[in-house]
């Protein structure tokens, strides 16, 4: 007897699908695999060491650059979704206003522009205020990645709002809450899901960033992609590879628990 | 006796410019207001030592396709540009060209499994595009280098004896750059596809078409948004990419975004590398609109 038609294979494309999630995947495996190496090679194995996870966590050029990392991933998610979160009660849940398609092509601009050239701009505006000034910290860094993490932080928030309903706080409203307190009691806490969403998009986000932070950093302040970057020029040891690793799972966690923080949003909520 | 109406709408307006002041003096300050000062540097004169001399010039946007002869002081076509400019677009084309070979047939697998599933599939296309570009670059970068992976394993099966030269040349780029931005192409496709009405496909069969006709006049005229969409998605962020080239083309193979740090290393040509940057942007709003064209005619047609 034969098959049953099956009107939506395709021939081929169950394999070629396949075949690209393979593709997709097998490149991080292998780097996975090879930062537990042994040996200094990155394709042949040569048994299962902890070696360059020690290596990694003892350089000190390393371990800066995490802090620095981290600090700097952490400014700029709390400024980006402190902005974001006002920007998103500014443009949701009313009739359009005048202005509006201006501040939304000011808050995307930062996915439109190609990262070179914001970071080109960066650099240059950078440096005018450098040689003004003479700060040189890493404010400049924070103040870059809150910019362009921005976007990422403002879409999870407004699709939540936008996704709530007016009616509790307009209740709220006509029982003489005060603004803040029904922004507090009413709105805040159904937002909660949106706004740790955003943070958490906005944190990976400038956690991985190369580009703008390779052009507006200046000297001795790698961040942990900057300083890998570097390190590709020379000879790579698995070092490289371990540190991947944890960064790879970081953003991975992030992402996991992001997808399923969005998808509360569609289940219907109990409070 | 005042007007209510108007006193709480002007209110209410300015409480909202008041919320978006924060987010837009971060905007204003590290992301437009830097672009328009690219435009002015543009129009500048280069400094001995990189920067700029405050005097008016059209010597950037010039030498973006001339160059003058050093000592005859003739002119020409500045072949080195033209030929970085051709070699992004070309390796930009490609790249959406692969990843459409892979994507619309992940896509439309994904498309085609039980509804409950399909959020699951899309998790496993979306998680490697939220994770570190760079490591992505160098994963492929491991992979393909002379002690890499393929290497390795083809002289040990005795295929080769000597490791094929594959880092460090356009054929390296163009399979990075598929690999990182191939989410980007499956994206939009499934989004189209998933809306597809499979009843007009039974139908293409009902009358007697073969798979191939089917796919060709029933599935793809309706994927055709998405897989515009998708192309153009590829083709921006392919256009502009700077990581992916210097860590797989290894400096030898300049892309646009090398070409335009370089004018801010060792060139020293600030204006140059200002008016490179902002006709890369010009080139990817041109895209964007024909994208926003593509999406949004899609939006349209579906109500």
């Amino acid at each position: 007897m034969a098959k049953p038609f099956e009107v939506h294979r395709q021939t081929g494309f169950a394999t070629m699908a396949g075949l690209c999630f393979v593709v997709l995947y097998l490149p991080i495996v292998l780097l996975v695999v090879y930062s537990f190496n042994q040996g200094d090679s990155i394709a042949i194995w040569e048994g299962f060491s902890w070696r360059w996870y020690v290596s990694a966590w003892d350089n000190e050029q390393v371990q800066a650059a995490t802090v620095r990392s981290l600090v700097i991933a952490f400014w700029a998610a709390l400024i980006a979704t402190t902005c974001a979160v006002l920007a998103a009660l500014a443009t949701t849940r009313q009739e359009r206003f005048r202005g509006y398609t201006f501040v939304f092509a000011m808050i995307n601009q930062p996915l439109m522009v190609p990262e070179i050239v914001t970071a080109v701009a960066l650099l240059i505006f950078f440096a005018m205020i450098k040689v003004q000034t003479g700060y040189t910290g890493l404010g400049y860094l924070i103040l870059a990645h809150s910019a362009f993490c921005l976007p990422f932080a403002y879409m999870p928030i407004r699709a939540r709002l936008q996704g709530m309903d007016l009616s509790l706080e307009q209740a709220a409203m006509d029982l003489y809450g005060t603004p803040w307190r029904v922004f507090r009691r009413i709105t805040l806490p159904q937002l909660w899901p949106g706004i740790l969403a955003g943070a958490m998009l906005a944190f990976v986000i400038s956690l991985d960033d190369v580009v703008i932070t390779e052009f507006v950093k200046s000297a001795g302040q790698d961040t942990l992609p900057t300083y890998m970057l570097g390190q590709m020029r020379r000879v790579v040891t698995p070092e490289v590879n371990a540190i991947s690793t944890v960064l790879l799972a970081i953003s991975v966690v992030m992402v996991v628990a992001f997808y399923f923080l969005s998808r509360t949003k569609k289940q219907p909520t109990g409070g | 006796m005042t007007d209510v109406a108007p006193v709480t709408a002007r209110r209410q307006a300015r409480a909202r410019w008041l919320l978006l002041v924060p987010a837009l003096t971060v905007l204003v300050f590290a992301a437009s207001g830097p672009l328009l000062i690219v435009l002015i540097y543009s129009f500048l004169t280069p400094g001995d030592y990189g920067g700029v001399l405050w005097e008016p010039s059209a010597q950037g946007w010039f030498s973006v396709v001339f160059e003058r002869d050093f000592f005859t002081d003739e002119l020409s076509l500045a072949d080195a540009h033209l030929s970085i400019f051709w070699r992004s677009v070309k390796l930009s084309l490609m790249t959406a060209a692969l990843a459409f070979i892979f994507g619309f047939p992940t896509a439309y697998f994904i498309a085609t499994r039980p509804k409950e599933k399909r959020d699951l599939w899309m998790l496993l296309i979306i998680i490697p595009f939220w994770t570190n570009l760079l490591i992505r670059t160098f994963a492929i970068a491991e992979l393909i280098r002379n002690e890499g992976t393929v290497n390795t394993l083809l002289i040990t099966m005795g295929v080769i004896d000597e490791p094929i030269q594959m880092l460090f040349t356009e054929f390296a780029i163009l399979l990075g750059m598929a690999y990182v931005y191939l989410p980007l192409m499956v994206l939009p496709i499934y989004a189209s596809l998933e809306r597809l009405d499979f009843s007009l496909v039974e139908a293409g069969y009902d009358l007697y078409a073969t798979r191939w006709r089917v796919l060709r006049k029933v599935i793809f005229p309706l994927a055709k948004p998405g897989v515009i969409a998708g192309s153009i998605l590829v083709f921006v962020p392919s256009l502009g990419a700077y990581v992916t080239p210097r860590v797989l083309g290894g400096g030898k193979q300049l892309m646009l975004g090398n070409l335009i740090e370089l004018q801010f290393g060792q060139g020293r040509n600030w204006p140059l590398g200002a008016a490179l940057s902002l006709t890369l942007l010009a080139i990817v709003m041109v895209a964007l609109l024909f994208y926003v064209r593509a999406a949004g005619g899609e939006e349209g047609r579906h109500g």
